[in-house]
């Protein structure tokens, strides 16, 4: 199964969301929610962005990201990966928490990873008043 | 000296001028940023260095490669994934490379550039690492182009480096916390830049020995 990393500047944000989507897409969805830098403030950890990749196991991961360096870190993360594994790894160019939530009920119902990203980036165009 | 001898030199100079100037790159930062900058780079540096130790290093990329993992970890913020993606960047261009010419170390600058453009999202004019770096680029092809020795383009990009981060007092910030002053940004040096330059700067004297 498609699991899902949450990188946001906040741990709160990426344990937030982590719940939200866990509650819909159910226990089996392996989710990570990762925030804030090592010392407990607001920011980014890239080590731990990279911990997480690399126990991912042999399955595609999504990463979502919120602001600035999150996204940053994720990147140059990823371009550090070994190959085999860097091709695993999917950074998702969608809202945090609507991209995260939409991809993670998707992934519990066995989709494949690029169903999982089609079904983030409608989220980025869905209308939530119309 | 071998060229990977070389570049650990330049990685030594490089972490002893964030060690110096931290105090300067922080106080350039309180004024448009979040005070961290000068912290950071040194923090970054010490890190590549303490890695740099326990390692044996076959090629001047295996080096730019340590030093890369060290900043994207441990320099935090914007700074570290951008300085970290210029050294792998530069790296990946060397390849295998036991000797640096004058145009190997053109095209690693010029590597570095694109990597920080891209990973930033950030052109010239916009007050960041950019603006000193484009013109370091320009100034190294030019010299490498021209005949000139290693440490020739060095020296012609840390002088085009130098001016590039002081034209960035004029400048209104464009991309990253910065830019939320708006015109208010006006006035001041970048932190980013400066600290472009400082690295150019240590590089050249690091490569004289």
């Amino acid at each position: 199964m498609v699991s899902l990393v949450l990188v946001s500047h906040s741990r709160k944000i990426a344990e937030g969301t982590a719940e939200l989507v866990r509650q819909m897409a159910g226990e089996e969805l392996k989710i990570s929610a990762i925030g804030g830098d090592p010392e407990g403030g607001l920011g980014t950890d890239p080590d731990e962005i990279r911990r997480v990749l690399e126990d991912s196991g042999g399955e595609d991961v999504l990463v979502f990201m919120d602001l600035g360096s999150a996204v940053m870190s994720a990147e140059a993360v990823r371009e550090e990966l070994k190959p085999e594994l860097r091709g695993r790894v999917h950074l998702v160019d969608a809202p945090f928490v609507e991209g995260a939530f939409s991809a993670g009920v998707a992934a519990s119902a066995g989709s494949s990873v690029e169903e999982c990203i089609e079904a983030a980036a409608e989220a980025r165009t869905e209308s939530k008043l119309h | 000296m071998s060229a990977t001898q070389s570049t650990l030199e330049i990685v030594r100079h490089m972490a002893a001028a964030m060690e110096e100037h931290r105090r300067y790159l922080t106080q350039l930062d309180a004024a448009i940023g979040d005070a961290d900058h000068g912290t950071n780079m040194h923090r970054g540096f010490q890190a590549a260095l303490e890695r740099l130790n326990g390692a044996d290093p076959d090629t001047p990329a295996d080096v730019l490669k340590a030093v890369s993992m060290a900043l994207i970890s441990k320099v935090g913020g914007a700074a570290g994934p951008l300085y970290g993606t210029a050294f792998l960047r530069a790296a990946g261009v060397l390849g295998g490379k036991g000797e640096l010419s004058a145009a190997d170390l053109a095209a690693a600058l010029e590597a570095a550039l694109e990597g920080i453009k891209q990973r930033g999202r950030a052109e010239e004019g916009q007050k960041t690492i950019v603006d000193a770096l484009a013109p370091a680029v320009r100034a190294a092809r030019e010299a490498a182009d021209g005949g000139g020795s290693p440490e020739e383009v060095l020296r012609s990009a840390a002088e085009a480096a130098r001016k590039g981060a002081e034209a960035t007092v004029e400048m209104e910030a464009k991309k990253g916390r910065a830019s939320y002053l708006g015109k208010r940004s006006i006035g001041h040096q970048d932190p980013g830049a400066t600290s472009t330059y400082l690295l150019l700067d240590a590089a050249v004297r690091g490569l004289e020995g």
